[in-house]
């Protein structure tokens, strides 16, 4: 009954970890792995004008919705000016107004932008527009495209590819080129190409963006053509009729209204300018998950001082140490001085690396232990020896320090952080299991003590085991759940096995 | 030929493993509150005292580090004494001195040994080198046993020791536990002590391993060790429920020795007895456990429990009439 109840907690506490993990991971779209570094793509508009000497206002469309792009961070540099944002439904606006400018105004828009796969969709459904009335000579050659255009297509989306594809045909005919002639660029091309849709009453609207591009300084607005299919919108290239928003389309704003308005000044210019920068992937998902007002983007560890964040980075794997313990322990049943000094030695391994952290550790305890044997002869108390040896060992490590450096040796002078304590009190413990239960065991108890040292060490230094634990501490839940789990154990341990192997010969005889 | 068994094998023959010791009967049968009684050898002999069991007689304790000159003082009036921890475990810490010649004290191997060494060692079990956990511990100073000549042969410089384990006031398993020129004198198997199985139901001893190998002879003197018959042995079997009823612990090793006048003394009693005993007797301690545990209700006489003990292990006779 008891077992059940811990295995019932064990259970549950593995799978809310896996869990909560499971949904950061794959809902707020925090990486699993510590992959490199993303781009994100800093895109700036920058508006300049003349100031009257009166009052000036300027307004400026600015990105809301961003399919295949994640809004990191957005800046306004607009000192002395009032901000205002308005909402539109498909758009966002800034509005920003002074009561005295006087010459060159600028001011600047900045967005930071990452690629995501997050589907971002606008939500209104436009309503069925009514056909225009066109004037002649357009209305028949609208006519006889519309009638061209219907032979070939089935639905909304095919209409308006066949559509963009005899309004584009490098052999025009005569209707088309009348239709041509009335657009002088892109922008007044959309709203032609609009125009004949609202004949057939099928809803289309202009949008307008930027290519993002390897650091751009000088970035126009283009304009996709979107039609209406009565569940979402469908993108086209006006001029080329292939489908879908381009993957480095970024779009800035919906409609054909111009992107900006002034009052009260005069020359204005607007450009944008497009940079590349690098950023950690986990920035990314967290400032994205912020965005969305996630409980668990609050309280992550990553909203910690970079300080504190190293501290726990290492604290976090103390637990996965510990659960390695627990199972060389307690299924495999090695024995080492100590419950968990392996794992404080391990730790130690991490200024040193493995190799040289083992030899430096047999060193010193294989000194130390000579020594301690000779303070046995001298009748010292138990406290007063302890202390010898721990200031015997604190000598033995700057010595090997000392000497290290005549060689040039780097990396042992770090072994200054190695734990002194736990050395002076490992032989300690070995001298003590040495006499008692002879050399056989001492040793064999100092070589475990090293082996589960040496894999914890592994175990705990490994980079993506350190990400994940630090990205989704939830795991220490499904840690401490297998430690519950393995405290239920009550099977033979690996050693076992081997301890009483001698009982089957008796039977066997 | 294999160097392990697998856990199907171990389970058959009813090996009780540490972990399933730990959870399944330390844990579940004896009371934590309960250790002390057991871990402090001073408070086991008073307690052994009180329930009218016999023990060594305590000669003096040493609690604090100026009583050297009451310690030699002890020593003067019995140069043949045992010193060991109040809080000691597995043997640790047990120094053994049979007598004394002029100046120095022998230890039974007949290496000698100066006052000011007998002091070390003693100032050492006070600053807790031995006890668990390293806690300042006392020394209790008593009487060395003078083993029945019965063990002589198979024996080596030490005092061979009954570890009875006694479930739920029934003796289940039993072991001698001989000294061996490898254990120094120590009777601990770990430390290389041959563990010697005794059949409950007849107390006559079976198989021996000495370093987890069976043998049939002592390693040191030669001697047979196969089928010597314990005399006395329903006394012991008294002795061990009479602890395991006075202390109250439901899963208890219990140290016995047969002195030579004295009979059998209680020596120590362990919270966590060890599992080596299975290796001795040949046979899992799972199976006796388990038909105790399905008891309704266990007898409470100790006649009546003493009986159903030795039922419980007939079955051994009979094993070895099979083979």
């Amino acid at each position: 009954m008891n077992s059940l109840t811990a295995k019932g907690w064990a259970l549950a506490l593995i799978l809310l970890g896996l869990a909560i993990t499971a949904y950061k991971a794959y809902e707020l779209g925090l990486p699993l792995t510590p992959e490199q570094n993303t781009e994100v793509w800093t895109v700036q508009a920058q508006a300049a004008f003349k100031g009257k000497g009166g009052p000036a206002k300027l307004s400026l469309f600015i990105p809301e919705t961003t399919p295949g792009f994640m809004l990191l961070d957005e800046d306004f540099i607009s000192s002395r000016y009032g901000l205002t944002i308005a909402k539109t439904h498909e758009n966002r606006r800034a509005d920003w107004a002074i009561r005295r400018a006087k010459g060159t105004q600028t001011l600047y828009y900045r967005i930071a932008v990452a690629r995501s796969n997050q589907k971002v969709d606008w939500e209104i459904k436009p309503g069925f527009p009514d056909p225009p009335e066109y004037e002649e000579p357009y209305a028949s050659a609208i006519q006889a495209i519309i009638e061209d255009v219907r032979e070939e297509s089935a639905d909304v989306e095919s209409y308006t590819l066949e559509l963009l594809k005899q309004l584009n045909s490098s052999a025009p005919n005569e209707n088309v080129e009348l239709i041509r002639d009335q657009a002088s660029n892109t922008g007044q091309w959309t709203s032609e190409i609009i125009n004949v849709l609202k004949g057939v009453r099928i809803p289309a609207r202009i949008i307008w963006g930027i290519d993002i591009t390897d650091s751009a300084n000088n970035a126009t607005l283009r304009p996709l053509l979107q039609v209406h299919n009565g569940s979402h919108w469908l993108s086209f290239n006006p001029e080329t009729g292939s489908e879908g928003i381009p993957a480095n389309f970024l779009v800035w704003k919906v409609d054909d209204k111009s992107i900006s308005a002034l009052e009260g000044g005069t020359g204005l210019d607007i450009k944008f300018s497009v940079t590349r920068t690098y950023a950690e992937l986990i920035d990314i998902a967290r400032q994205g998950a912020a965005k969305r007002d996630s409980f668990f983007s609050e309280f992550s560890l990553l909203s910690l001082p970079v300080q504190n964040q190293n501290a726990y980075q290492l604290l976090l794997m103390l637990p996965v140490g510990a659960l390695l313990v627990v199972f060389l322990r307690t299924i495999i049943g090695l024995k080492t001085f100590g419950t968990f000094m392996p794992i404080l030695i391990a730790m130690a391994f991490r200024e040193t690396q493995l190799f040289w952290g083992v030899v430096m550790f047999s060193l010193i305890v294989s000194i130390g232990l000579m020594i301690r044997f000779y303070l046995e002869k001298l009748f010292l108390l138990l406290v007063p020896r302890l202390a010898a040896v721990l200031v015997i060992v604190v000598i033995l490590m700057l010595l090997i320090s000392l000497i290290t450096n005549q060689l040039g040796v780097e990396r042992l002078l770090s072994i200054s952080l190695f734990p002194m304590v736990i050395l002076a009190m490992t032989i300690e413990r070995m001298s003590i299991t040495w006499e008692e239960n002879g050399a056989h065991q001492a040793i064999l108890q100092g070589i475990g003590s090293l082996f589960v040292a040496s894999i914890s060490y592994v175990v705990m230094t490994n980079e993506n085991l350190m990400y994940l634990i630090f990205v989704f501490p939830e795991l220490l839940l499904v840690v401490l759940g297998l430690c519950v789990w393995m405290g239920g154990y009550t099977g033979y341990r690996l050693t076992e096995l081997f301890r009483f192997k001698a009982m089957l010969g008796k039977e066997v005889k | 030929m294999r160097f392990f068994a697998t856990p199907g094998e171990l389970r058959q023959r009813g090996v009780l493993g540490i972990n399933q010791r730990n959870a399944g009967y330390i844990m579940r049968y004896n009371p934590r509150r309960l250790y002390p009684l057991v871990d402090n050898k001073l408070e086991t002999k008073r307690l052994a005292l009180q329930g009218g069991i016999a023990v060594p007689e305590l000669y003096g304790v040493v609690a604090i580090e100026h009583q050297a000159h009451e310690l030699a003082s002890i020593l003067a009036e019995h140069p043949s004494l045992v010193i060991k921890p109040a809080h000691g475990s597995g043997g640790s810490g047990i120094l053994v001195i049979s007598g004394r010649m002029g100046k120095y004290f022998r230890k039974p191997n007949g290496s000698l040994l100066s006052l000011e060494t007998i002091q070390h060692h003693t100032s050492n079990i006070l600053s807790g080198m031995y006890s668990l956990g390293g806690i300042p511990d006392k020394a209790i100073l008593e009487y060395r046993v003078d083993f029945d000549p019965m063990f002589e042969h198979i024996s080596y410089q030490g005092v061979p020791d009954f570890r009875i384990i006694v479930f739920k006031g029934i003796p289940t398993a039993a072991m001698i536990r001989l000294p061996t020129r490898d254990s120094d004198g120590k009777a601990n198997l770990h430390q290389g002590a041959v563990g010697l199985g005794v059949n409950i139901a007849t107390g006559a001893t079976s198989l021996a391993v000495h370093h987890n190998q069976l043998v049939e002879h002592h390693p040191d003197t030669g001697y047979e060790t196969t089928g010597i018959a314990i005399p006395r042995w329903d006394d012991i079997l008294r002795l061990a429920m009479k602890c395991a009823d006075t202390v109250g612990l439901g899963y208890l090793g219990v140290d016995i020795v047969i002195d030579r006048n004295l009979g059998p003394l209680m020596l120590e009693l362990n919270a966590r007895p060890g599992l080596s005993i299975q290796l001795a007797i040949g046979h899992g301690l799972l199976n006796s456990l388990y038909k105790i545990e399905a008891y309704r209700q266990l007898p409470t006489d100790p006649e009546a429990r003493l009986a159903l003990a030795k039922d419980l292990h007939q079955w051994e006779d009979i094993s070895k009439v099979n083979n």
